[in-house]
């Protein structure tokens, strides 16, 4: 079976300058390469600056790495194609204020992605957010929303649905349970497991908490400094962790939890 | 699909409807809005219920006070001025004069500026800052003093001022729109937008440009504010309107010589300069915070 992405020796190298007194620094991610198969979910761990961001914007198109292929359904053109990344590849940000744009209705930004890429008329592409909004868990209602209407939890569905009316096949999502209170959380996760099931996404997310890690991912990739550093069924690598860092972050997820049993 | 509606007795008012509707909910602004539209009924149709002709002279009521004084008369409800003209017809014409052309600039000053914020907003680096710094520059220094140094290049006259005036209130419009346009492309929703596959331009027209709204309008009545004030003072120093031409600030300073045997030649013009200002002052103020609470219910 070829996967459906496959990164090969990707490499993306940018200098900055951390104050303006400072000399430049060079940052380098990669050389990296993985693959992700149909209906999967790989988390990609580590610590803050270890380019995992990175990754994620490299993957879905925002940034061209300057070396390495990524190829998607089996072919290097099929990356290179907007029209058809934009389809098959959807990213979802970290939770912020500026997710959603505050001018706009929930629906007007819906409109946005179908009208762009694919051929539907009005009625069609409403009846098509309105079954999306569905899906996310929010009601047709909320087409009519605006940014300041909604909670946290719903603007993350939101956001979750922007990702999904293309019907894509990958969805790469950046800490999207990072800002969300534990019980919003938990919902947010079911319903991406739930949509994973109902609809074969592979799912690529980026994660600090180790719990969700272990608990939705079939494989972890651990970053550090830019490399990655170990690669792995999540389950092999949660029970022997090999590098310092993915050993530093098992250790501290397997403390807190020992403790929280210890306690009750 | 199963198509359910929940609340089958709410309706969503559009985004104008919803800016009206909390608008409504301040009285202030409202009483502003009837004036307002006062003004903006006499600036278009000032000169149908103008009784007389403003430059009309009549030797035979020269002087005459208001008709509310003792020794007044209906015919001329505002008086006369030193040359029998009639105040209240003068005044409409005036009104139309100021308004009118004060919106007018204000509208192609707002065109102009924001269009060229857009553009200094999306470059960047050295350019975008030489702009930036520029108009910063030009902002230090009232429009009234950058009218008149136009002015006093290309002489007087009302197209003249008219044209000071809209070069004096760009760079704010630049200004404020550049900055705007600079925040919201470091946005996530931007990078999202991109991500959908949407061009610049798509991106800033369907994006960026609502957001605007509240930017603009809020800009504009403050520039709608200085323009009035701006048109009267140049009127007043006789570098703008023409003695042809009736204008508010005109009036005013040709009736000085006279302000003590008749005040109400100079109260009346000053007092519609004030409501005009005020009004504009109010109105925006109401749309401004209509804007920005109609997102949160």
């Amino acid at each position: 079976m070829t996967p459906i992405l496959q990164a090969e020796n990707i490499e993306y190298t940018f200098k900055f300058r951390p104050s303006f007194f400072a000399a430049k620094s060079i940052f380098e991610l990669g050389p990296l390469s993985f693959s992700l198969n149909t209906g999967e979910t790989i988390a990609i761990i580590g610590n803050n600056g270890s380019g995992k961001s990175l990754i994620a914007k490299t993957l879905v198109g925002a940034i061209q790495p300057q070396k390495g292929q990524i190829s998607l359904l089996g072919s290097n053109e099929n990356h290179a194609n907007k029209k058809t990344r934009t389809k098959t590849i959807r990213m979802i940000f970290q939770h912020n204020q500026s997710i959603m744009n505050p001018a706009l209705s929930v629906g007007s930004m819906l409109h946005l992605p179908l009208n762009l890429n694919t051929s539907l008329g009005y009625s069609a592409r409403r009846a098509k957010i309105e079954q999306t909004l569905l899906q996310v868990g929010l009601l047709p209602e909320h087409y009519h929303f605006y940014r300041d209407m909604m909670s946290d939890g719903q603007q993350q569905r939101v956001a979750i649905a922007r990702a999904l009316i293309l019907d894509p096949k990958i969805v790469v999502a950046d800490e999207p349970f990072a800002a969300l209170d534990p019980s919003v959380r938990s919902q947010t996760v079911n319903l991406i497991l739930k949509l994973q099931k109902e609809l074969g996404l592979a799912f690529i997310f980026i994660s600090h908490n180790m719990g969700i890690v272990r608990h939705i991912s079939d494989k972890v990739i651990v970053m550090d400094k830019g490399k990655l550093v170990e690669h792995g069924n999540t389950q092999e690598v949660f029970k022997d962790p090999q590098h310092p860092v993915t050993k530093k972050l098992v250790d501290a997820h397997f403390n807190l939890v020992s403790k929280h049993f210890e306690s009750t | 699909m199963q198509r359910f509606n929940h609340y089958q007795e709410e309706y969503y008012p559009s985004p104008l409807m919803h800016v009206w509707i909390e608008f409504k909910r301040s009285h202030i602004a409202l009483a502003g809005f009837v004036i307002l539209s006062i003004f903006i009924f006499i600036a278009l149709f000032g000169d149908l219920i103008a009784p007389f002709d403003p430059s009309q002279q009549n030797t035979n009521a020269i002087l005459l006070p208001p008709s509310w004084e003792p020794n007044g008369t209906i015919i001329h409800i505002f008086g006369t001025d030193s040359l029998g003209r009639d105040v209240f017809s003068r005044i409409l014409y005036a009104c139309q004069i100021t308004f009118g052309v004060s919106i007018l600039i204000v509208m192609v000053a707002a065109f102009v500026g924001v269009s060229l914020g857009v553009v200094a907003g999306l470059l960047s680096g050295l350019r975008s800052s030489i702009v930036n710094h520029l108009f910063d520059s030009i902002m230090a220094i009232p429009t009234l003093l950058i009218a008149i140094i136009i002015v006093a290049i290309l002489g007087t006259g009302l197209s003249n001022a008219m044209l000071a005036i809209t070069l004096a209130l760009i760079p704010q419009f630049v200004h404020q729109t550049r900055t705007f346009v600079k925040t919201e492309l470091q946005k996530d929703y931007v990078m999202l937008d991109k991500l959908d596959g949407a061009s610049r331009r798509r991106i800033f027209f369907s994006s960026i440009l609502p957001g605007m709204l509240e930017l603009i309008v809020v800009q504009a009545t403050l520039a709608i504010s200085i323009a009035i004030i701006d048109i009267s003072a140049l009127g007043f120093l006789n570098l703008g309107a023409t003695t042809g031409m009736t204008e508010l600030g005109q009036m005013l300073s040709q009736s000085l010589d006279v302000a003590y045997v008749s005040p109400w030649l100079v109260t009346l013009p000053g007092l519609f300069i004030f409501l005009m200002v005020f009004s504009v002052n109010i109105v925006g103020e109401g749309l401004r915070s209509a804007l920005r609470n109609r997102l949160k219910l």
